[in-house]
């Protein structure tokens, strides 16, 4: 297992580098071959690492590559760790990636730096990679920078567009503020635990409870502000209510970008990181109650928003960022098991949802608006139907008596159960809103799915359409389709749709037993509470049936408000007025954090600068210190020279003079 | 080694090609300086592979007694020798990055930057504290030199500013010398490391020294200068400027200041803090709203040095190997960062950034080793930048966890402005013709990037090559700060939620009860 563990990592770290940096010479079609090989090569060593971790053959393995930083006490070095978490993580990212890079060779052909993109692939395939292989805190941050890097350079591929470049440094400014509570909550470890190696941690943790440490003055129990701070680093990662500002803005980058990085893996590292730490998170219930009580939260606030886009990237990025705050509540509230679980199923429907996107916008020369889609259901077929299996694996259709269903079904449905099952005043508030937040999840959904390919098509109304066809509206009469005609995809965009769709729909049916039961699978690689899962399958069934209740509550209102009377989306939003404008407009949080921390750093930085450095110090300082040598005497105005020679020599002379002063 | 004197040989090479350039026309002098700075790099490899590390303290000692008491004395501990092999290592790239863009009086030129080689060495390997100071203070000389007479429209203004900042400083600095060779009999740097002077004495010198250090560092306030200095300075000048000078302030306080008045050392930390503090937060506002690329680096070169301080300050290991880590990758990073603006300012003359735009489209290779130093700048785990600022964050956070918070929103802050920088420079459309028409970079100037950002990989993927040789020393530096080393306000306790007393008397002992037990 050691071999195919190290190959797994490395190779897309070499295929990066080669098609990174030699992409010119080896040409475009060897640098995607060698990069997408490469991590088709690494799905296929990943999945049999996860299977014999279901069938219980195999154990957690650690190989250690290189040392790295050995100061005093704080020692860390390069090392792989594979367990079970790790092994569900490793087929994740390297399915997914693997399908991406294949995707990517239709959907990029015409780009000029095809090298490039797939290089940056690579590399965050790598650097996600050393993350959820991190035996220490340290090297996970490396991947979380990594990604974090990866990130910045993918959103901001298409470098001539402002708002790419501007969406990039957003995405990495934001993530940097949860990292510094990530370092400070690394920093807080070492402190107390003498140690950054995360089995080590997690075994002295239960040792720490009662005891306080310091922090910015006050005294607060250790576990907790731990918990805490490393919490903040996965709210920014995970985009979680307050640093989730940069996702929907990520949605500048090419769409296989979106698929892999802000959808199926990069943004679920937050939540890997709380599940890797269960054991330390268990021993804090307010840090527990603050992870549920920002899950909920997010899960419910991010719902509101994917309503009212037009966009259909942001609508599905909303959609992610929600669903992430599912996998957080269900953390919060002490279920790992489903928390992960949905990680997994939501990696495929997601995944498929963003690629299926991807398709549409292939079809529709680029154009992202769904006021200007509609009725494309029989021009792009394939796509249609891999988006409505997406569908119908994010809303969770699945009827539990009939023990069939969509992936979505069981993970989103075992994670509102055990949320229930907990009992306590937040998991059972975070029930509620979960499923309030299912119920918009289904309706913007489905509304995406209307306006998108059922109706009359509205296409020419779209620059886009118009730059193709060359034809104004006026012009195209009454004919909307302008004589656009969409093609279907190419069969590379195709395959990953349908390995995709596979997921989508059978993801939970296999894997629920070893995500969610007391088995062989976890083995201690997360904090399992085999009270709480058998409590789960022993909710009310109204508790089990609420999540298709509400399914088939948005459905219903997304069909009549789109397909039936066409009329009553406008009509209401005029109704709610100040409350539509509030969701349309995001809650206006880009607005609070341009007025609170952008507009005052540049207003503070041009005063310190021009106030401070220039007008204050500079002109009591030096300048002053010549004004008063130029009206002193006559002496001073000669060594006032200007020339610097003299400076220097009247500097050694006086050196020299001292010297032989004091020791004659 | 035997008996050679290597430390003297490095010294005497430069100096001896310093005096050949002199006489020499343009290309010779180029070329002569070029060789002798590559041998002096060679000499330091040796240097380094020689170095026994875990053996003595001092070695490759030398000593020669002159009169009245003043030796010549040379030897070099871990930190000493990682600070040579950077000066060594930053040396010849200074003469290939001067190759086309000096032209006027070259001979001087090579001359003076040989010459600041020397001295600069001599600077880190000297072990008597009166050569030191000579070695120390000289060193700025080639530097006002360079400035002055090779720098932009401003350089009168600008090595004035810096004359009248570091004379300021090293004056008192000198009269603190005199009086603790005075006092304590002995001139040799080892020597006085070990003695303990008296407390109320040790305030006096320590602030002696700090005006001296807090100038050279430089530490907010006394900053102004160096935007300028770099402003106005030839790319070469900006690049030993940023690359080693501004370690002799640190050097200075972890030679000196730390070792020689641990108890001045603890009692002013609060002020070190404060400084610093104030150094991250405005001098990185600043660097956002910067118009002229060497300046925002130079304001950035302020805000990591406040990262040196803080972990200097922490008194544990962590924060001293930490604070030495990013002394050398900040002259690494920033060095390279210099010669990034370097190699744009030749081709377009204006540091201007609102000139540029777009150079990832015409200048590729360019904008990735751009990228990749940026990735350093801001600390990116795998670059050097990193492990140096997280050791010294981490060597903080167990003193004060208010520093530390502080100042790790400095990562925030140098992602904003450094990013920032990136997207105005290499990213955007090509708004403007001429820059559009920069060719990529040339084999010179691949020759001067691509040996950094392989060290600064090196340093952020493997650093145990660059910690092991200081191991020792910083670990005796550590036990001697130990009995001064103040208690952290963030100390773990158990029970139940209280009290600085008990945190106090968990201190180790106060300064005054130290003394009088080392007495």
């Amino acid at each position: 297992m050691n071999a195919s563990i190290l190959a797994i990592v490395f190779v897309p770290l070499l295929a990066a580098i080669v098609a990174g940096l030699g992409g010119r010479m080896i040409g475009h079609t060897a640098a995607k071959a060698l990069t997408t090989g490469g991590l088709f090569l690494a799905a296929a060593l990943s999945w049999p690492i996860f299977i014999s971790f279901i069938g219980g053959s195999a154990e957690a393995t650690v190989v250690p590559v290189l040392k790295w930083v050995q100061s005093g006490a704080l020692t860390f070095d390069w090392a792989l760790r594979v367990d079970a978490l790790t092994a569900v993580m490793l087929v994740v990212i390297t399915t997914v990636s693997a399908l991406v890079h294949l995707y990517s060779w239709g959907y990029m052909e015409e780009d000029p730096d095809q090298s490039r993109f797939f290089a940056y692939l690579s590399l965050f395939t790598f650097a996600m990679l050393m993350l959820v292989t991190a035996d220490n805190l340290v090297q996970m941050f490396f991947g979380w920078e990594g990604v974090g890097l990866a990130s910045y350079l993918l959103i901001g591929f298409w470098y001539k567009k402002p708002t790419a470049n501007a969406a990039a440094i957003k995405a990495f400014v934001v993530n940097r503020v949860g990292d510094l509570g990530f370092m400070l909550g690394i920093f807080g470890i070492f402190m107390v635990f003498q140690t950054t190696s995360i089995p080590e941690i997690l075994e002295a943790a239960p040792a720490m409870a009662g005891s306080t440490i310091g922090f910015m003055g006050m005294r607060i129990d250790t576990l907790t502000i731990i918990c805490l701070l490393l919490f903040i680093g996965a709210m920014g990662k995970s985009a979680q209510l307050g640093l989730h500002t940069w996702l929907p803005d990520a949605m500048e980058g090419p769409t296989p970008v979106s698929a892999l990085i802000h959808a199926a893996t990069m943004v679920t590292a937050g939540v890997f990181m709380v599940c890797r730490l269960s054991p330390l998170f268990e021993t804090s219930a307010t840090a527990m109650a603050v992870v549920t009580v920002v899950g909920a939260a997010t899960c419910f606030f991010a719902a509101t928003i994917g309503t009212t886009q037009w966009d259909i990237k942001r609508v599905i990025a909303y959609s992610t960022c929600s669903q992430l705050g599912y996998m957080f509540f269900a953390a919060g509230v002490g279920a790992y098991g489903p928390a992960m679980f949905h990680l997994f199923t939501h990696a495929f429907f997601k995944a498929l949802l963003f690629l299926g996107a991807g398709s549409v916008i292939h079809a529709m020369h680029h154009e992202q608006d769904m006021r200007y889609y509609g009725g494309l259901r029989k021009h792009i077929p394939i796509t249609f139907w891999a988006m409505l299996l997406g569908t119908l694996a994010i809303t969770g259709l699945g009827v539990y008596h009939l023990g069939v269903g969509f992936a979505g079904f069981w993970s989103k449905d075992a994670i509102l159960e055990v949320a229930w099952a907990a009992g306590t005043t937040t998991s059972v508030t975070a029930f509620w809103l979960g499923t309030f937040a299912a119920l918009l999840t289904s309706f913007y959904s489905w509304r995406l799915m209307f306006l998108t390919f059922w109706g009359k098509p509205r296409w020419i109304e779209s620059e886009h359409i118009q730059h193709s066809v060359h034809k104004t509206p006026q012009e195209a009469g009454e004919d909307t389709t302008g004589g656009y005609h969409p093609h279907e995809s190419p069969i590379s965009m195709l395959i990953p749709l349908g390995v995709l769709s596979i997921g989508a729909v059978v993801a939970g049916q296999v894997f629920h037993d070893p995500f969610l039961q007391e088995s062989e699978f976890w083995n201690g690689a997360i904090a399992f509470n085999a009270e709480l899962m058998v409590a789960m399958t022993e909710v009310p069934y109204l508790v089990k049936y609420a999540a298709l209740i509400v399914m088939v509550i948005g459905f219903i209102a997304a069909w009549y408000a789109y397909i039936r009377k066409p009329s009553v989306p406008k009509e209401t939003a005029k109704q709610l007025g100040p409350i539509y404008h509030f969701v349309l407009n995001k809650w206006y949080f880009d607005e609070l954090y341009n007025f609170l921390f952008i507009k005052p750093a540049f207003w503070f930085g041009r005063v310190f600068w021009k106030r401070g450095d220039e007008a204050t110090i500079d002109r009591f300082g030096p300048n002053g210190a010549a004004w008063l040598v130029g009206q002193g005497s006559g002496l001073a105005k000669k060594v006032q020279s200007g020339y610097l020679n003299s400076y220097a020599l009247i500097m050694l002379l006086g050196v020299v003079a001292a010297v032989t002063w004091v020791l004659f | 080694m035997g008996g050679f004197p290597i430390l003297s040989t490095m010294i005497l090479v430069p100096l001896i090609g310093a005096i050949i350039c002199l006489f020499l026309e343009a290309k010779a002098a180029r070329s002569v300086a070029l060789v002798i700075t590559l041998i002096n790099l060679a000499l330091g490899i040796v240097l380094w592979l020689n170095y026994d590390i875990g053996g003595a303290q001092w070695q490759f000692a030398e000593r020669a007694d002159l009169f009245a008491g003043f030796q010549y004395a040379l030897g070099i501990d871990g930190i000493a020798l990682m600070l040579i092999m950077l000066s060594v290592f930053l040396m010849p790239i200074c003469i290939g990055a001067s190759w086309e863009a000096i032209k006027t009086r070259v001979g001087e030129y090579m001359a003076a930057f040989l010459l600041m080689e020397t001295l600069m060495i001599g600077t880190f390997a000297a072990q008597d504290i009166f050569l030191f100071y000579i070695f120390f203070e000289a060193g700025l000389i080639p530097m006002y030199l360079i400035i002055g007479i090779w720098g932009g429209d401003n350089r009168i203004y600008a090595s004035y500013k810096f004359f009248l900042y570091t004379l300021l400083g090293s004056v008192l600095m000198l009269i603190a010398m005199f009086w603790m060779v005075n006092v304590a009999g002995t001139s040799s740097i080892a020597a006085l490391m070990q003695y303990d002077f008296a407390p109320e004495a040790q305030t006096w010198l320590w602030l002696a020294f700090f005006a001296s250090f807090a100038v050279k560092m430089p530490m907010w306030p006394v900053h102004t200068w160096l935007p300028d200095a770099h402003v106005q300075a030839p790319t070469a000048g900006s690049v030993i400027l940023a690359g080693v000078l501004l370690k002799l302030g640190g050097y200075g306080f972890i030679r000196f200041s730390l070792p020689m008045f641990p108890e001045a050392s603890a009692q002013f930390a609060w002020l070190v803090f404060a400084l610093s503090m104030i150094a991250v937060v405005v001098t990185s506002l600043i660097a956002l709203v910067q118009h002229d690329m060497k300046k925002l680096i130079a304001y950035s070169s302020v805000a990591h040095m406040a990262i040196v301080t803080v972990g200097l300050f922490s008194f544990n290991v962590q924060g001293l190997e930490g604070s030495m880590i990013v002394m050398l990758s900040h002259g690494l990073v920033s060095g390279a960062l210099f010669l990034c603006v370097g190699v744009i300012y030749d081709r377009l003359h204006t540091r201007e950034i609102d000139r540029y735009g777009g150079l990832s489209i015409n200048m590729p290779a360019y904008a990735t080793l751009f990228l990749l130093f940026t990735m350093a700048s801001i600390g990116l785990p795998g670059t050097s930048g990193f492990v140096g600022e997280f050791l010294s964050l981490a060597g903080i956070y167990q003193v004060s966890s208010t520093v530390a918070f502080v100042c790790t929103t400095g990562i925030i802050l140098g992602a904003g402005y450094m990013l920032y920088l990136y997207r105005r420079v290499a990213f955007g459309e090509q708004k403007n013709a001429d820059a559009a028409a920069m060719p990529d970079l040339t084999m010179r100037e691949y020759a001067l990037l691509t040996p950094i950002a392989a060290v600064v990989l090196w340093m952020g993927i493997y650093p145990e090559s660059f910690l092991a040789p200081m191991r020792a020393d910083i670990a005796a530096l550590d036990a001697r700060l130990a009995r001064a080393a103040p208690a952290g306000d963030a100390m773990i306790s158990f029970g139940e939620p209280v009290v600085d007393e008990a945190v106090i008397e968990e201190a180790p002992t106060t300064p005054d009860a130290a003394v009088e037990e080392a007495q």
